[in-house]
C-alpha cells in the first residue's frame, strides 16, 4: 500500500496558521540510522492512518542531550536542552510524542526545570491511546495468529518511568501470543546501550550485554522480539545475529508490528 | 549489689562507645553537600512504611526475604525482653515484668519470644549456610573477601550464640522454678537466691533444652542461668558497639534512608543549577560578558561533579553507611553479569570506606588533603564507564540506595573538570555539539527520511 504521505513540519504548519495536536519528536536515531528510520516511517504511517494532526521539527530538531548528560557532560546537555526548548516554546508545543524512550525520559523529566513544560508520551503509549480510542484499526493487514511475541522493556521507559503496560496492551491487539522473558518489567535486563554505551566500545568483560539479553529472549521461543527503543532494536538485532537466528527470529519495534497488522507498510 | 554496679558500668561504657561512633558517622555524613529532602513528608513516611518497615522490596526474593523478616521481627520484639533484662540488671530484680501482674500475658509474651528466638536462630543458621556452603554468586564477589566476609559471619554467629544463650537461660530458669516450687510444696527451706526463681513465663522452645541441664545441681543451674544471662546481655551490648562499625548498621539507618529516598522517577537525573546559570548567560544574546559581577574571592570555587566524598551529597553518603552489602544490586547489574569490573555494591562500599578514611583523617588533625580521592584511589574510570544507567541496581536495593547517582557525579567530574573521557565519547560530544546528533551526520540531513517515505 503506498499512499502518498505528506509529513508536515512545524514551520509549515505555522506558516499556514495551523496548530498540530502533537509534535512527533523523531530523535537522532530515528532520523539518521537506517534501521531506526523504518520505525520512524511506521510511526508516521500510524499517525497518518489514525488521522492525527501532527508535525515534525525536521532540520530544527536537535539531540535532546541525553547521551551527553548520562556521560557526565551537563554543559552540553543543557545547551542542547535550552536550544530545543526555545524552538519548542517558540512553536507553542503542548504535546510531544517521541520515538525513543531516552528522548521521552529526558523531555518529560528533565526539560521542565529548564523551562520546557510539555505532555510527553512515548510512541507506544500514544499508539495504545489511538487504539483504545478507536482511532486506529489494524485488522486488515498481516495476521500474527499463532506467533509468539516477547517484549523487551527499554530501561528508560520501564524502570525509569514505570511504563510497563502501554506497550503490552498495544501488542495484545495483535492476536499473537505474548510471552514474557524470565527477566521482564521492573526486573528487565538492559540491552547494553543506555548511559551513552551506544557510542563506545564496552569495557572488558566476558560477554556482551546484548548477547546476555538475547539469550533471555530466545529462551521464550518467540518468533518476534518486540522493542520500543531504537537502541534496544540495534542491540537485540545484533544479539540475534550473534546466535545466527536472524532467519527465524525478527526484531521489530511495536510501531512496526502495529503498522504491519494494519497493512500500512 | 556488685552485680548491679558492674551492670551499670557495662551499660554506660557501651552506650558511650555507641554514641561516640554515631557522632563520628553523623559528622562524616555532614561532610557531604546539601540536598533538600525535607519535602513531601507524607510520601516519605509512606515509602519508609512500605520499604523499611514493611520490607516490600526484601520479599521480591522470597527465600532471603522471608528469612530476613523472621530475624527482623525477632530482633524488634525480643527487645521487650532485653528491656526487662536491663531493668533486672539495674535494680537487681528477676523477671520484673512477671511481677507486674497479668501472669498470663507474661507467659504468652515469653512464649512468643521463645518461638521468635528459635526462628531467628534457624534463619541465621540458614544464612550462614547460604553464605559459606551454598555457592550463591553475590556472596563471593571480589569485594566480598576479607573484612566484609568476616563481618557478615561474625554477626550471624553472634546472633546464633545470643539466641542459644537466651533459650538456655530460660531452660535453666524453668528447671529452677520447678525445683523451688517442689521444695516449697514439700515444706523444705528454699534459699533466698533460689526463691528469686518465681514461676513465670512459658517455655515452648527451651523446654527442649531442659534435658541438657536437668542433671545439674541447684547451684550449678543457678551459675549456668546467671552465666547465660550475662553472656546474653554482654553479647547484646557488644553488638550495640559493633554494629555502627559494621554493614549491620542498616538495622538503624534503613528507616531514615528510605524516608529520605529520591521520590522522582528513577530516570530523572536532576539538573545542575550551577551549569544552568552559565548556560543561560552563554545563550543570552543580550548578556554583557563584562557585566558579570566580580567573583567573590571568599566564595568556594564551583566544582562540577564529584572527585571525592565531600563532593557528594549527604544523602549519597547516608546511602553508603546504610548499605548492608547484600549484593542484590550487583547481581542484577548488566555490566557485572557480563564480567565487567563495575559492581554497584563496590561503589557504595568504596564510598563508605573512603568517607571513614576522610573522617579519621579529620580526627587525627591530618591535612584536609591527603592526596587521595574516591575517584581512582577507590573507584576506577573503567568501572564508571561500564555503567549503562539502567537503574536495575536502584530497583533491586531493598533500602532504596542509589549507586547510579554516584557514578554520574564521578563521570561529571571526569568530563567537566578533567575533560577526560574515552575517545569515542569525546567524538560523540563533538558530534552533538557540531551536528546536533551523536553521530557525524549533517543536521540538514535530518529530514531525509521524509523524502524516502514516499519513494
Amino acid at each position: 500500500m503506498s499512499e502518498y504521505i505528506k509529513v508536515p513540519t512545524m514551520a509549515e504548519m505555522m506558516a499556514s496558521g495551523e496548530v498540530p495536536e502533537v509534535l512527533f519528536w523523531v530523535g537522532c536515531s530515528g532520523s539518521f540510522d537506517d534501521r531506526a528510520k523504518k520505525i520512524t516511517k511506521a510511526i508516521v504511517k500510524i499517525l497518518h492512518r489514525a488521522g492525527v494532526k501532527y508535525a515534525v521539527l525536521g532540520a530544527e530538531e536537535s539531540c535532546t542531550g541525553d547521551p551527553a548528560k548520562r556521560a557526565g557532560n551537563e554543559f552540553l546537555f543543557q545547551m542542547q536542552a535550552m536550544q530545543n526548548i526555545m524552538v519548542l516554546n517558540g512553536y507553542g508545543v503542548k504535546r510531544i510524542v517521541t520515538g525513543c524512550p531516552h528522548c521521552f525520559n529526558i523531555m518529560k523529566n528533565e526539560y521542565p526545570e529548564l523551562g520546557g513544560n510539555y505532555e510527553v508520551l512515548h510512541h507506544t503509549q500514544f499508539i495504545n491511546e489511538l487504539i483504545k480510542d478507536g482511532k486506529l484499526q489494524i485488522t486488515d493487514g498481516k495476521s500474527f495468529k499463532g506467533k509468539r511475541i516477547t517484549f523487551h522493556d527499554p530501561c528508560y521507559l520501564g524502570r525509569a518511568n514505570d511504563v510497563y503496560e502501554a506497550p503490552r496492551e498495544a501488542l495484545q491487539t495483535l492476536d499473537a501470543e505474548l510471552v514474557e522473558m524470565r527477566r521482564c518489567k521492573s526486573k528487565g535486563l538492559c540491552c547494553g546501550a543506555g548511559g551513552a554505551q551506544m557510542f563506545k566500545e564496552a569495557e572488558p568483560g566476558n560477554k556482551e550485554v546484548n548477547v546476555e539479553r538475547t539469550e533471555d529472549a530466545l529462551e521464550t521461543k518467540a518468533n518476534v522480539i518486540a522493542t520500543g527503543c531504537p537502541f534496544c532494536n540495534t542491540m537485540m538485532t545484533d544479539g540475534v545475529k550473534n546466535f545466527e537466528k536472524e532467519g527465524s527470529v525478527e526484531v521489530k519495534d511495536i510501531a512496526e508490528l502495529i503498522a504491519e497488522a494494519g497493512d500500512l507498510l | 549489689m556488685i552485680a548491679q554496679i558492674l551492670f551499670l558500668i557495662l551499660l554506660g561504657v557501651s552506650a558511650f562507645f555507641f554514641a561516640r561512633r554515631i557522632g563520628e558517622i553523623r559528622r562524616n555524613i555532614k561532610l557531604g553537600r546539601d540536598i533538600d529532602r525535607s519535602d513531601n513528608s507524607s510520601e516519605r513516611w509512606k515509602t519508609m512504611f512500605m520499604v523499611a518497615i514493611g520490607q516490600s522490596k526484601m520479599v521480591k526474593r522470597p527465600i532471603a526475604g522471608i528469612l530476613h523478616i523472621l530475624v527482623y521481627v525477632g530482633f524488634i520484639l525480643i527487645n521487650i525482653e532485653v528491656l526487662e533484662i536491663i531493668i533486672d540488671g539495674l535494680f537487681g530484680t528477676h523477671r520484673v515484668f512477671a511481677t507486674l501482674g497479668a501472669g498470663a500475658i507474661y507467659d504468652f509474651l515469653i512464649g512468643c519470644f521463645e518461638i521468635l528466638a528459635f526462628l531467628v536462630l534457624v534463619a541465621c543458621v540458614i544464612f550462614l549456610v547460604r553464605r559459606n556452603v551454598i555457592n550463591i554468586k553475590r556472596f563471593h564477589s571480589k569485594e566480598m573477601t576479607k573484612w566484609p566476609k568476616s563481618d557478615a559471619n561474625i554477626i550471624l554467629v553472634t546472633e546464633v550464640l545470643l539466641m542459644f544463650a537466651l533459650l538456655s537461660m530460660n531452660a535453666t530458669d524453668a528447671i529452677l522454678q520447678e525445683r523451688a516450687a517442689t521444695m516449697m510444696a514439700s515444706g523444705q527451706e528454699v534459699s533466698e537466691t533460689l526463691s528469686h526463681y518465681i514461676e513465670a513465663g512459658s517455655f515452648p522452645v527451651s523446654a527442649w533444652l531442659v534435658p541438657l541441664y536437668d542433671g545439674m545441681s541447684v547451684d550449678a543451674l543457678m551459675t549456668t542461668e546467671r552465666f547465660m544471662w550475662w553472656f546474653h546481655i554482654i553479647g547484646i551490648l557488644g553488638f550495640l558497639v559493633y554494629v555502627p562499625y559494621s554493614k549491620h548498621f542498616h538495622i538503624f539507618l534503613a528507616f531514615p534512608n528510605t524516608y529520605y529516598s529520591k521520590l522522582l522517577p528513577k530516570g530523572e537525573l536532576p539538573n545542575m543549577e550551577a551549569v544552568t546559570n552559565e548556560v543561560k548567560l552563554m545563550l543570552d544574546p543580550n548578556a554583557d560578558p563584562f557585566a558579570a559581577p566580580a567573583p567573590d574571592p571568599d566564595a568556594a570555587p564551583i566544582k562540577f561533579g564529584a572527585k571525592d566524598v565531600q563532593d557528594l551529597t549527604w544523602k549519597q553518603l547516608f546511602d553508603s553507611y546504610t548499605c548492608t552489602e547484600c549484593g542484590r544490586c550487583t547481581s542484577v547489574c548488566p555490566a557485572n553479569q557480563t564480567g565487567k569490573l563495575l559492581s554497584p555494591r563496590k561503589i557504595m562500599m568504596d564510598t563508605r570506606d573512603r568517607l571513614d578514611e576522610v573522617g579519621k583523617g579529620l580526627e587525627n588533625g591530618a591535612p584536609k588533603d591527603d592526596g587521595k580521592s574516591l575517584l581512582r584511589d577507590y573507584i576506577s574510570e573503567e568501572e564508571l564507564w561500564a555503567c549503562t544507567t539502567c537503574n536495575a541496581c536502584v530497583e533491586a536495593c531493598p533500602v532504596n540506595i542509589d549507586p547510579v547517582s554516584i557514578i554520574i557525579d564521578l563521570r561529571r567530574h571526569l568530563i567537566m573538570e578533567e575533560s577526560k573521557s574515552p575517545e569515542s565519547i569525546t567524538a560523540m560530544f563533538n558530534n552533538v555539539e557540531n551536528n546536533g546528533a551523536p553521530w557525524a551526520f549533517p543536521a540538514a540531513d535530518r529530514g531525509k527520511w521524509i523524502e524516502e517515505l514516499n519513494s
